[in-house]
């Protein structure tokens, strides 16, 4: 009990520790300085669950009125009509209008709403349409270190010194200890709990290493994402349709006679509906399966960073009719909360994502037709796999 | 929806794809696997144990009936052994009884024999003795009765007749 509390008082003290760190970082944000209307709010969220080029920690305006940013650039790499161009983010000088351009290998680059493009050749500045799209430029392939890349490389390497540890420790002692410790009935948890019910006791094995990165890789950046960093990887369409390709390509690969026959030729139903089956079923396995698990990821993960952004906001939307002080402390109060719901939400969206992948493996590699122990009157009697290949 | 398809960053797409697959594959290899293994390899020890201990009770439960039927084959042969002296020592108080009892028969037939043929003995040396007593008497009678004859003959004749050998 004594334990619990401590663990609910630390909690509480992180929540309110990125909020408040939060709140700072909208009232500080922007590179207009202040953020108070809506507008300005709706604006400076929309900002921050995209993806960005630098790592951006906090700007101040100087004594002069100068707008200082605080923070450290990060590599960019493109790839353009003329090769490889690679260079610092700073070289953009926080420009995010396509107003700065920098030229590198001959080609002429600038930001504009987070992306990079390539100006044609001959242009010398961006020239916008009605819509206020580039009209004269067009978008580059940028494998920039992000602050997303940024941010996966730092829990791969995270994941790697944990749970390598955590791997050199079974080498002298049997039952791990300190940090191990808690790792260890998490790894036992995917595997016994997400693993083996789903794709079953026989073949739960093979799949296992796929299923616990990706859950810890999930876990651990949707946790990061609710800290003050501002990192948003698990709310980015690239990272979760890739997260979602690995599982389409592991689980059709893997895919035994059976998943292939039930998909394009449906035994037990009339020959005619077969085909319109096989469209549906093929249609489930490589779109809507994928599709499912690409969205659900992204769209929960930006959801919840756009609604604790916006109850911090609260303090300044609400300001002139609630007074500073009811303002500020409604904003607390409401954003402590859905903060604790974001923690459940990263924890569950991790798990979701992981036990939707072993699913779809479970049922690719379930055994259909296999030996079955005869009863004294000669019936097959069902066994444990049969329940589960009805269940799934 | 337009704005979904310009926020995806294929560039992105590809350093992730790259980058995770480098983390399973690395994770796999140094960590997941090892981890794995060991865990199983910890929780096979485990029920081992368990089935050890199981089989090692088992074990003691049989030793302790063992070592009961022993015990009780042993409480038993002290039993039989113990019977078995009580019959030879009842059987050899009876021999002995038996024994003696004949021995003193036969001591007691000897004894009734000697006594027998002292009593003979002693019968005939009393007849000696009453012969001798009677040729004394008869001498005394004689001498004195030498002068009554007649009358001294008839005494001897009665007292003759009186005087019954047994």
């Amino acid at each position: 009990m004594k334990e619990v509390s401590k663990m609910i008082r630390t909690l509480v003290l992180l929540c309110t520790l990125c909020i408040s760190l939060q709140g700072f970082a909208i009232s500080e944000g922007g590179d207009q300085g202040a953020v108070d209307t809506k507008d300005e709010v709706d604006a400076y969220i929309l900002h921050h669950i995209k993806d960005a080029h630098d790592f951006h920690l906090f700007s101040y305006t100087g004594d002069n009125g100068e707008r200082k940013h605080v923070g450290f650039p990060l590599p960019v790499i493109l790839w353009s009509s003329n090769g490889l161009a690679a260079f610092m983010s700073s070289e953009f000088h926080h420009d995010d209008a396509g107003k700065v351009i920098v030229e590198k290998g001959g080609s002429k680059f600038v930001k504009l709403h987070g992306k990079i493009y390539e100006l044609n050749a001959g242009a010398s500045e961006v020239q916008f349409d009605e819509h206020h799209h580039a009209e004269n430029a067009a978008k580059v392939l940028d494998f920039s270190i992000t602050k997303s890349v940024f941010g996966i490389l730092l829990v791969g390497l995270l994941m790697l010194w944990a749970f390598s540890s955590l791997a050199k420790q079974y080498a002298s002692k049997k039952v791990p200890t300190g940090f191990g410790r808690v790792l260890e009935p998490l790894v036992i948890y995917v595997r016994d709990e997400i693993a083996k019910p789903n794709i079953g006791e026989k073949k739960y094995r093979q799949f296992t290493g796929y299923l616990l990165t990706v859950f810890f890789f999930i876990w651990i950046l949707n946790l990061l994402g609710l800290t003050p960093f501002g990192f948003n990887v698990t709310g980015q369409l690239g990272v979760t349709a890739a997260l979602a390709i690995f599982t389409l390509v592991i689980y059709t690969s893997s895919g035994n006679k059976d998943y292939w026959m039930h998909m394009l030729w449906m035994p037990g139903v009339p020959v005619l509906i077969r085909p319109v089956l096989a469209i549906i079923e093929l249609a489930g396995a490589f779109v809507i399966k994928p599709f499912s698990l690409l969205v659900r990821l992204f769209a929960n993960i930006s959801a919840g960073h756009i609604v604790v952004m916006s109850l911090i906001a609260i303090m300044f939307t609400l300001k002139k009719s609630l007074g500073v002080v009811g303002a500020t402390s409604l904003s607390l109060v409401l954003s402590f909360f859905i903060t604790l719901i974001e923690v459940l939400v990263a924890f569950l969206q991790a798990y979701i994502f992981t036990m939707l992948s072993a699913l779809f493996i479970g049922m690719a590699v379930a055994e259909h037709d296999h030996d079955h122990e005869h009863d004294e009157n000669g019936h097959e009697v069902p066994d444990a796999e049969d329940v589960r290949g009805d269940f799934i | 929806m337009e704005v979904l398809i310009n926020d995806f960053s294929p560039g992105l797409f590809v350093v992730q794809t790259i980058l995770l697959l480098g983390l399973i594959f690395l994770l796999v290899k140094f960590a997941w696997k090892p981890i794995l293994t060991s865990l199983n390899e910890r929780e096979s020890g485990i029920h081992d144990a368990l089935a050890a201990a199981d089989k090692a009770r088992a074990d003691m439960q049989n030793l302790q009936a063992d070592n009961e039927k022993l015990l009780n084959d042993a409480r038993a042969e002290r039993e039989a052994m113990l019977k078995e002296a009580r019959e030879i020592k009842d059987k050899m108080i009876t021999d002995s009884k038996e024994q003696a009892k004949v021995e003193g028969d036969k001591m007691l037939k000897q004894a009734q024999a000697a006594i027998e043929s002292e009593k003979k003995a002693a019968v005939a040396d009393i007849k000696n003795q009453v012969a001798e007593l009677s040729v004394e008497i008869a001498e005394k009678v004689l001498k004195e009765q030498l002068s009554n004859k007649d009358q001294q003959l008839k005494l001897v004749e009665s007292m003759l007749g009186d005087v019954k050998l047994n």
